[in-house]
């Protein structure tokens, strides 16, 4: 067993691992931040996707040791300081971009770190950069949609309802 | 204006807000003090007799709890199948058991042999790669049409054969369609296959068995659809506990799709371990176990024909289908071929008589079962299919021929033992047409062509039938359950209400859209409703969510409990007043009296029915709490017609999706946002099918398609904004709130004209292609365009697969 330390969320985060414990393990299982989830066993969903040191990572893909002295961001720590969703979060409520909710953490993250880098992407921008995350149940419409809004442009003319 | 609140609004979620920050409850969330994890050791080989399991040296493994086997299970009842069909002779369908671990044989790729129970998922993993297995293999059974030949090998010994049942629908009318075929002046005839399919909710299945040997009560988390039903299984038929000792929550669950409605053996095996190591269970299941564990749906190979006189009416249809069930029958297998699909075959259409034939198979598979639309997809897509060949064989417009064969007057009893009582499929059709911009395809077309790509429009209507179902006609047809739904209204002394429903949410909003229904009947606001599910301890016996039932049977039963509570507190109100309780009107969360300017508030009522000081406590009860079961008369007829626009690059047989659009009639509607959601999401699960997703397994009933890299998921980049509408609206005549349900419609009419799209495009470019599989993979598509046949090489589609996922 390894001693890891990180800031998660902006706290300090600590706790013995296994060499083999996933980031994503030590996080819901260690740490108790149960909204990142798993999906796959191949990095291919994206329902794990966190922020380390600021770069979208998935979370099933990298050790908790790797993660030693590194700032990670989970969907915990997404919304404002007064516990209102943030600008992403509140549009993926107004644009129905979420139906089980099971993506949605990762969706919001790779969201996150797409209009970090691309502050206002083109629906192929944000199409591309979604291919590593996996939804089952909104047919990516209003996922889309719930990006581009939350980037500022205007999402009407996109499609009919 | 658009409503901003009650029955036709788009609320937004309530259940988003947790979601979105972290903080939702699925069953992967819930980690009870003292659990033990089990890891499942599968088979590997598809079809084999179980020589020896020893288990000697995994026992002695760090953090082993105990290893179970199938010995462990001897006398412990097996997997029960909810639906038994009967056959065309009138004889009850073959039902083999189903072990909760493998006894003497393995069936399947998948089939749990052993399980290790460890004090840590790991610890269980490493002793179950200690398991040493002997099997001696047997040939596995994986065609369907070979399954059924005279000597075949058996997937049970104790069946007389592979085939499950040999289905005819309507038995007497066989002669006269014969006839009709006979007599016809054209005839098309179409062979197809419905692919395997992998329904792949994002959230894999979990369970946590939990046992408390003070009450001696047992407790199941469990990531179903459909909570109370696992109770009955479970407990009535296989761990043999009285549903009063046994309690089911279903939390958050992270998607469904059908596959998540049916009992598994690891829900039987952690409550049953639990107790057996009084402490708790937890299983998670890996993604590859998933693909080899969760029931696959459609698999069906079928022969259809449709005859047609000199005028282009349809005048008889028939069809011959092979129908997978895979090794064991899931919870409601043998109804998906048969009642959810023989009886959809006259789709929107008037041919007078139909014949269908069904012959289910047994294969070393993983069972397969329902998935969103069920037998009604497959229907769809045969008929559609069948009716764009016809047209093109015939010369005439592909929309022209189905409009002129429309079923115009309602209610309409088909031939296929269904009567649909409304519907307006020219509303629909003349919709789409204006959606999809037929006029500008022309245009459309030739830039594609500037650009060196073929484009193709296609087109198709669907019918299908939802709000499952009459408890008493199910019966007659096998079903071993009623399929009523239930609701408890529980009115709070201050004024709000807690409606406890049967049915379950996984994604459809619920929490919103029920609330939005009794807000609109009381006239308060929806944040006063709060909507309870998916815990058999708190909620009215109830059959749960799938085939588009929740709002059209769970929201009727809603709705009678919450006019039984409205007339109770009325009569409160007359009190209150003292008015005749005749003269009393609710509007606007107030009661008063017709004519008067006496009113008396909501909160008014429900305060004085939990503090009954001014009460008529003679002639009624205090409290505000009632409940309703509703059982549907009828099912309900969605319908709608959608079109696909693809470009087809000629070089590599590649199709884009360039336009989608779907014109559907639900009826009324509760929430039109999370309606266009529900399409949205069944369009992509449709489009997927068409294009990339195919479950493969090998000769030797090797699963070839087990993760991401090798089942085609659909990806944002796949996919195109849709147009989707349901502004035509024909609402169901027989419940209370004229809904018909939304939840399948895309999966089941977005097929047909993906594929019927391509074939446009592929002859536009001098490709007379009459058929080409799902999926329509790049290769199949240039196999096709080269007279090739790769288009039925599956290592092909698993190739296509990777590179799709490259």
């Amino acid at each position: 067993m390894t001693q890891v330390s990180m800031t998660v969320n902006g706290k300090a985060a600590s706790g013995e691992v296994e060499g083999r414990t996933l980031l994503v393990q030590f996080l819901r299982e260690d740490m108790g931040l149960t909204g990142t989830h798993v999906g796959c066993d191949t990095s291919q969903c994206g329902a794990c996707v966190v922020h380390v040191n600021g770069e979208a990572v998935k979370a099933c893909t990298m050790f908790a040791i790797e993660a030693d002295g590194a700032e990670v961001a989970t969907i915990e720590g997404q919304a404002n300081a007064d516990g209102s969703l943030n600008v992403i979060q509140q549009a993926f409520q107004d644009h129905h971009g979420l139906q089980c909710g099971f993506c949605t953490p990762g969706m919001v993250m790779s969201a996150a770190a797409l209009l970090k880098d691309n502050p206002k992407p083109t629906e192929a921008e944000v199409r591309h950069y979604l291919d590593g995350n996996i939804c089952r149940c909104t047919g990516y419409h209003n996922i889309v949609k719930a990006i581009m809004a939350a980037s500022g442009q205007d999402v009407a003319a996109l499609a009919a309802e | 204006m658009p409503k901003d609140g009650g029955i036709g609004a788009s609320s937004k979620r309530r259940e988003d807000v947790r979601f979105l920050t972290g903080v939702g409850n699925y069953t992967d969330d819930i980690n009870i003090r003292g659990q033990a994890y089990v890891h499942f050791l599968r088979s590997d080989i598809a079809h084999g007799t179980l020589t020896s399991v020893d288990v000697d040296a995994a026992a002695g493994m760090a953090g082993v709890v105990r290893i179970f086997t199938g010995a462990d299970f001897e006398g412990v009842g097996g997997i029960p199948c909810g639906w038994q069909v009967t056959d065309k002779h009138g004889e009850p369908m073959q039902e083999p058991a189903h072990p909760i671990l493998a006894q003497g044989k393995v069936r399947h790729v998948g089939e749990p042999i052993a399980a290790v129970v460890a004090e840590s998922p790991e610890q269980a993993r490493d002793a179950a790669e200690a398991i040493v297995v002997d099997i001696a293999e047997l040939p596995a059974v994986v065609n369907m049409k070979d399954a059924v030949k005279d000597g075949a090998t058996k997937v049970h010994d104790d069946l007389t054969s592979n085939l499950c049942y040999d289905w005819g629908f309507v038995e007497e009318n066989k002669d006269a369609v014969t006839k009709a075929f006979e007599d016809a002046a054209h005839v098309t005839s179409l062979e197809l296959v419905n692919n395997r399919l992998v329904a792949n909710p994002m959230e894999p299945r979990v369970a946590v068995g939990d046992y408390a040997r003070g009450t001696d009560n047992s407790t199941l988390y469990t990531t179903s659809q459909n909570p109370h039903v696992i109770r009955l299984l479970m407990g009535a038929f296989v761990l043999g506990i009285p549903e009063h000792k046994l309690r089911v929550v279903a939390p958050d669950v992270g998607g469904g799709f059908g596959t998540k409605i049916f009992h598994y053996q690891e829900e039987a095996f952690c409550t049953f371990a639990a107790k057996a190591c009084n402490r708790p269970v937890k299983w998670t299941s890996s993604r590859a176990e998933a693909f080899m564990s969760d029931a696959h749906g459609r698999d069906h190979v079928t022969k259809i024909e449709l005859a047609l006189d000199g005028d282009n009416n349809f005048t008889a249809l028939r069809t011959d289908t092979y129908a997978n069930m895979g090794a064991y029958l899931s919870t409601f297998a043998p109804s998906v071929p048969t009642w959810l699909h023989g009886t959809l075959m006259a789709g929107n259409y008037k041919t007078p008589l139909i014949y269908v034939n069904v012959k289910a198979v047994f294969t070393n598979t993983v069972p397969v079962d329902a998935y969103r639309g069920a037998g009604r997809p497959e229907a769809t897509f045969q008929l559609e299919r069948l009716v764009d060949k016809a047209a093109h064989e015939l010369g005439v417009d592909p929309i022209a021929l189905r409009r002129q064969n429309f079923i115009t007057e309602f209610p309409y009893a088909t031939p296929v033992a269904v009567e649909y009582d409304t519907g307006d499929y020219n509303a629909t059709m003349d919709k789409l047409e204006e959606m999809a911009d037929r006029a500008g395809f022309d245009a459309r077309r030739k830039e594609s062509e500037a650009n060196g790509k073929l484009r193709g429009f296609g087109v198709n209507a669907y019918i299908e039938a939802c709000g499952i179902a009459p408890s008493n006609l199910v019966g007659q047809l096998g079903a071993r359950a009623g399929l009523y739904e239930s609701a408890t209204v529980r009115v709070n002394a201050t004024g709000g209400l807690v409606v406890m429903t049967g049915s379950h949410s996984h994604g459809q909003g619920h929490e919103t859209s029920f609330a939005q229904v009794v807000a609109e009947m009381i006239g308060i606001d929806e944040n006063m409703i709060e909507i309870v599910h998916g815990d058999t301890a708190n909620t009215p016996m109830g059959m749960g969510t799938y085939g588009s039932r929740s709002i059209a049977v769970g929201g009727s039963a809603m709705v009678r409990a919450t006019e039984k509570i409205i007339a109770k507190a009325k009569k409160i109100a007359s009190h209150l007043l003292e008015a005749s309780e005749g003269d009393i009107e609710l509007k606007d969360g107030a009661f008063s009296v017709a004519g008067t300017d006496k009113s008396v508030a909501w909160g008014d009522v429900t305060l004085a029915a939990y503090v009954p000081h001014n009460y008529p406590l003679e002639d009624l009860e205090p409290g505000l709490e009632e409940t309703a079961f509703y059982d549907p008369a009828n099912f309900t007829y969605p319908a709608g017609a959608y079109a696909c626009e693809v470009e087809v690059d000629p070089d590599t047989g590649e199709v884009t999706i360039e336009r989608f659009a779907a014109a559907d009639d639900f009826g009324n509607v509760i929430n039109p946002m999370i309606v266009s959601g529900q399409v949205h999401g069944g369009l992509a699960q449709g489009i997927g099918q068409a294009l990339m997703e195919s479950c493969v397994y090998d000769d030797d009933g090797q699963l070839l398609s087990a993760s991401y890299m090798d089942y085609a998921m659909p990806r944002s980049s796949d996919l195109p904004m849709y147009q989707v509408d349901h502004s035509c609206q024909t609402p169901c005549t027989h419940n209370p709130l004229g809904v018909k349900g939304c939840g399948e419609a895309g999966a089941i009419g977005s097929p047909p004209s993906v594929v019927n799209a391509v074939l446009d495009a592929l002859r536009s470019g001098g490709h007379d292609v009459a058929h080409i599989d799902m999926p329509v993979s790049p290769n199949r598509v240039w196999a096709a365009m080269h007279g090739g046949d790769a288009a039925k090489k599956a290592v092909g589609v698993v190739a296509a697969n990777a590179k799709h996922n490259g």
